[in-house]
């Protein structure tokens, strides 16, 4: 029998259709059908300016919104040569570890909720409202931010940011260990989830998989620390890793990772350099708006680079981040104009979604779910 | 804003890992290389590419086992109008390498490269669904973003932004 497992699903996380040919509870045979959330980003982003495009960025992995910025902004930094002052870079891992823990919370409540657990999805989105409320402060908006802009971050944070991160990374340790005590040790979330929707470590490699879903089977790559961006050379942590490759494991990955990137935060907050947020490139740097308001040069800087945009070097750079979902990257094509001539976007969720239909197949029907929560898949990123 | 020029004469970048397997294993294939903004780019010729990735994967001193990412730019009205881009990465060393291939615009095809990677499968999907290359010897060569009756592929660049509906 043929099951379609349709767009709209309450555990698909997204518009994601399967078409599953079940014999009995197996399922013999998977077929994802994507493409139900295709707006042609990529095609949008050839006809505007290389600044206009990161607000284009936030809303292609929805639940990383900073992360992608992250990845734009320093493709086109590395096209045009420019050199990022050292509070823009701490800034920016401070910002993107905030959003890896926003990510991995709105995975474990869900992946919770769909396996059964339906409790953890409201401790998650506790915690989920906290952060997006420092996100509104230091950028007015709670999840769309655009806050990393090339050249550096946005906006100076406000002057009690500081102490509010610290509040909640002081609070936020027992939190995780209260998530662990309600699921790491649980009979029934170990049933459901140990030995289910195995992959071993050759398999991922060869279908491209990136991230926990790599990690979780055993392949030791994480791109913060094996090839560093952003400043992440100067902080310590440590890369989780998996053995068996089943959906405990990359739970178990995921879960640590959320301490992993506290402890980076905590980090930052304590070595925080002082200096210029933005970079010395007062051709692609949008100036300060005080001093737009009182400086002819700033103004006309102001009008140019928003009515004409900045001219980028003829050339190409792949630059690609460690997601919370794996290696996301972004491939930019410049000619020498001021719009971008291509921009692809190296969506870390439609490799790893090339490991469902190995994950599933043979085995039973209510393991798909939990499969599909393991890869944290998020549909904006697969369709653009 | 420094940015160092380009290098693109071979004999210099012959201490690449990926250039030197390339250029050892068959000299003809390597069309030409490019070192730009710390980033290898190797051109390929279209009929080695397949054999190329085989030989770059199974390298033993730096074996590039992961793909990374497949991509097309459409660079309408110039000859040769497409490049396949291919992104490699090497998990234990740690390195990257580009590969390029042109392709004419009537007919662009290529071989499929799901036989070395199965992971090739959705990103040359995506190709062919956008640009219209096709991959030869792929298992499942549809439509993957657009609906299936669509015609036209939206990523070339006669293609308007606005889109025909």
């Amino acid at each position: 029998m043929i099951l379609n497992m349709g767009p709209q699903h309450p555990s698909t996380h997204g518009v994601l259709r399967l078409l599953l040919e079940i014999d009995g509870e197996t399922v013999v045979r998977m077929m994802p059908d994507i493409g139900f959330l295709h707006t042609g980003i990529e095609k949008t982003c050839e006809a505007k300016f290389y600044h206009q495009v990161v607000p284009l960025t936030d809303r292609i992995d929805y639940l990383c919104p900073m992360t992608n910025n992250l990845c734009y902004a320093l493709a086109v930094e590395k096209l045009l040569g420019l050199e990022i002052p050292p509070r823009a870079q701490w800034l920016r891992v401070m910002m993107n570890e905030l959003t890896r823990i926003n990510s991995h919370l709105v995975w474990l409540g869900t992946h919770a909720m769909d396996i059964g657990a339906m409790t953890v999805f409201l401790y998650c989105f506790r915690e989920r409202e906290d952060i997006l409320r420092l996100f509104e402060a230091i950028s007015g908006q709670r999840m769309m931010t655009s806050y990393f802009r090339i050249g550096g971050v946005a906006l100076e944070p406000p002057l009690d940011f500081f102490d509010r991160v610290r509040k909640f990374a002081d609070r936020f340790p027992s939190k995780v260990d209260e998530y662990e005590g309600l699921l790491t040790g649980n009979p029934i979330w170990m049933m459901r989830t140990k030995g289910v929707a195995t992959i071993s470590a050759e398999d991922a490699i060869a279908l491209g998989a990136s991230g926990p879903t790599l990690r979780g089977s055993g392949v030791d790559i994480d791109l913060r620390r094996d090839m560093p961006y952003t400043g992440y050379e100067n902080f310590k942590f440590n890369v989780p890793l998996g053995k068996e490759g089943d959906v405990f494991d990359r739970y178990l990955c995921r879960v640590r990772e959320l301490r992993e990137s506290i402890a980076i935060v905590q980090q930052a907050l304590d070595g925080m350099p002082s200096g210029p947020v933005k970079a010395d490139a007062p051709k692609v740097v949008l100036p300060d708006r005080e001093k737009m308001k009182t400086e002819m040069e700033a103004l006309i800087y102001h009008f140019k680079i928003v009515t004409e945009g900045f001219a980028v070097p003829e050339g190409e750079v792949y630059q690609a981040v460690e997601s919370p979902r794996g290696e996301m990257g972004y491939y930019v094509v410049s000619d020498g104009s001021a719009k971008p001539y291509r921009v692809h976007m190296r969506a870390a969720c439609l490799a790893n979604m090339q490991t469902l239909p190995k994950m599933c197949e043979g085995r039973l029907l209510a393991d798909v779910v939990a499969a599909i929560g393991s890869i944290d898949i998020v549909l904006g990123e697969i369709d653009r | 804003m420094a940015l160092a020029p380009a290098v693109t004469d071979i004999e210099q970048l012959k201490g690449h890992p990926a250039v030197a397997r390339l250029v050892g294993w068959n000299r003809q294939a390597v069309e030409g290389v490019k070192f730009d903004r710390d980033e290898m780019t190797i051109h390929v010729e279209r009929s080695a590419i397949r054999q190329a990735s085989a030989v770059l994967r199974d390298d033993p001193k730096c074996p590039f086992n992961y793909l990374s990412d497949i991509t097309c730019v459409d660079w309408y009205p110039s000859e040769p109008r497409f490049e396949v881009i291919y992104h490699l990465l090497s998990i234990p060393n740690k390195e990257r390498v580009r590969l390029k291939v042109k392709l004419s615009g009537e007919t662009p095809a290529l071989d499929s490269l799901t036989s070395v990677w199965p992971g090739a499968n959705y990103f040359e999907r995506e190709v062919f669904d956008l640009f219209g290359v096709r991959f030869n010897g792929h298992p499942y060569l549809r439509r993957l973003l657009m609906p299936e009756n669509w015609e036209g592929h939206p990523l070339r660049k006669d293609y308007p932004v606005e889109g025909y509906r």
